[in-house]
């Protein structure tokens, strides 16, 4: 019989040589044995790796050293983030055998924090999907509720922390893909804002989207791993020198007479009906803490996943450009080099993936990129100023993370317009590159989780975790 | 129709793609739905706005620069030619590019 495990208690449990870190890695292994084949969370798992970090927090136990603040915590990381020497498939056939030889920053520096990387968790293929349907690994399951799916695209990084199969895991949000699946699989999920994590190692999607960030058993570990993951980066030109707050020490902080906003553009039509009664809850739980709730218009937000849909796939046809059999990946090999590069994306790349790529080059291509691309870009300028304009009244605002609560694997598969629409609550504060988090706020008909997002200011991370925490704290999972 | 077959055809020969023909039916499709729905966007007059490439650009308190341009040693160049399908060290080798 294990414990639930959370950054905290294993530091105490280390720190006390209750447990070595070799010891919990290894119960890790065995949970991930035992359900891997049924949940087909890990694509990967890096035992060796685990155990040489294991071994150096062991020794420093020994030693008496000072431990560092993920000494021996268990991460699983979404496999399309770089780890040296760990194959990372990005979920698809074109990268089956890829073996990085350099790790992410994001990798790197929760390693030199002590943390013990157990292996790279499935994903919708290249991150682009809602459900986790589009890997070429296969589905995962929700562990939090059988026979749904767990979401997407970061949806293997949420089942391992949801099924315990990690005590905290790293995903990547483009346009929802941390914040989604954290309400589908019942925990806290975050992306600080654009350019507060570095993406060097992150293989891109969307890069001027594209954002690490932590899934976690509780909101005060989401804040330790965001906040050790955080701050410029050299090799990534986009990572900010603004400072980085110690997320931690502010968690406390009262929220009464906080300003939140809750823009009623986001409570219309296509709302669950179940999911609006637990937001409902939610927000009155939130006045009950002491915050002022107020309604406030965010009056573009019917615009936004047409304008996600046009510069995610620009960008995402222009990043996956370097799949071409030449240099890494899968290669099928033809008589031209043309037929070779054709062939090889031909055959590496999925449905979804190859539907961005045809949708992408057809809004940058000659004679439609003023009529899409360019509006795309203007209509984001509209939306990123509702937010500024909103943040001048209010601190926080609050929406669901889903219009939906999590639905049935296949359900939704055969209409890729109706599968967008799922992100329509995420992209909005993605496109205006603010920080965001998810948090459970009850399940419907007791059995299904529904998120509340809590948006800031870019670089307001501090303010949205202190919320996040005080409505965790005040039994927000079990409205 | 917003996009036609010839345009499917078109933009794959653009991204090196090959498509069967039943793929270029079903994205045809779809494609043309997805561009139904964000026609939307045409509601809105966006002649006076600026178009926003980036999200740092205009936030004041970033300050995202570009580091100096130092050459570092790298010695990753075995770990990378070893991923590569069809190496010559140290070169990648592809199909006759040159014909005649």
């Amino acid at each position: 019989m294990s414990a639930t495990w959370t950054i905290s208690s294993v530091r105490e449990a280390i720190a006390a040589r209750k447990i070595s870190a070799r010891e919990l890695a290894a119960e890790h292994y065995k949970k991930i044995a035992a359900r891997n084949t049924e949940l087909n969370v890990y694509l990967t798992l890096s035992e060796e790796r685990a155990y040489a970090q294991a071994g150096r927090i062991d020794a420093a136990v020994a030693a008496g050293k000072p431990l560092p603040a993920l000494a021996g915590v268990p991460i699983a990381v979404k496999d399309v983030i770089s780890t040296r020497g760990v194959r990372t498939t990005c979920g698809s056939k074109i990268l089956q055998n890829y073996i990085p030889p350099y790790d992410a920053t994001a990798v790197s520096r929760l390693e030199a924090a002590g943390a013990v990387i157990l292996g790279k968790t499935n994903c919708d293929e290249f991150a682009m999907g809602s459900s986790n349907e589009n890997s070429a690994y296969g589905p995962v399951q929700n562990p939090a509720a059988p026979g749904t799916v767990p979401g997407g695209s970061s949806g293997g990084s949420a089942a391992a922390v949801a099924a315990e199969l990690a005590v905290a895991s790293l995903g990547t949000d483009t346009g929802g893909s941390i914040r989604q699946p954290g309400a589908f699989c019942g925990i806290p999920a975050m992306m600080g804002s654009y350019g507060r994590v570095s993406r060097y190692g992150l293989i891109a999607f969307a890069s001027s989207l594209d954002r690490i960030g932590p899934f976690a058993r509780n909101v005060a570990d989401v804040a330790t791993v965001l906040r050790i993951m955080a701050g410029r980066d050299p090799n990534d030109s986009t990572s900010t020198t603004a400072p980085v707050e110690d997320y931690s020490a502010e968690l406390n902080k009262p929220v009464k007479g906080m300003k939140i906003g809750i823009p009623k553009e986001y409570f219309g039509e296509g709302m669950d009906s179940g999911v609006r009664g637990k937001i409902n809850a939610g927000i009155e739980l939130l006045r009950k803490l002491g915050c002022q709730v107020m309604d406030i218009q965010l009056p573009h937000t019917d615009y936004a996943i047409g304008t996600y849909y046009i510069i995610a796939t620009a960008e995402a046809s222009s990043n996956l450009a370097r799949y071409d059999g030449v240099r890494y990946g899968l290669r099928e090999e033809s008589d031209t080099l043309v037929a070779t590069y054709r062939k090889t994306r031909g055959a590496g790349f999925g449905a979804e993936v190859k539907r961005r790529i045809v949708l992408g080059t057809y809004v940058l291509s000659a004679g439609y990129y003023d009529a899409y691309y360019l509006k795309g870009q203007k209509v984001r300028a509209l939306i990123a100023q509702d937010f500024r304009d909103a943040f001048q009244k209010v601190d926080a605002i609050v929406t669901p993370t889903s219009p939906v609560p999590p639905f049935k694997l296949g359900e939704r598969t055969a209409d890729p317009l109706q599968m967008y629409l799922a992100d329509i609550y995420t992209v909005t504060g993605s496109l205006a590159g603010l920080p965001g988090i998810s948090v459970p706020c009850g399940k419907v008909c007791g059995k299904l989780p529904v998120g509340l997002q809590i948006f800031g200011p870019a670089f307001g991370e501090a303010r949205v975790l202190q919320l996040a925490h005080a409505f965790e704290e005040a039994g927000g999972a079990t409205l | 129709m917003k996009i036609s077959r010839e345009d499917v055809l078109r933009v794959a020969e653009l991204a090196y793609l090959d498509l069967t023909e039943a793929e270029l039916e079903t994205y045809r499709a779809q494609i043309d739905d997805i561009l139904e729905y964000i026609s939307k966007l045409n509601e809105l007059d966006t002649a006076n706005v600026e178009p926003m490439a980036q999200v740092l650009a205009d936030d004041q308190t970033a300050d995202a620069t570009l580091r100096e341009d130092i050459v570092v040693p790298c010695s990753v160049a075995g770990d990378i030619l070893k991923q590569a399908p069809d190496p010559e060290p140290p070169y990648f080798r592809v199909p006759k590019v040159i014909e005649r």
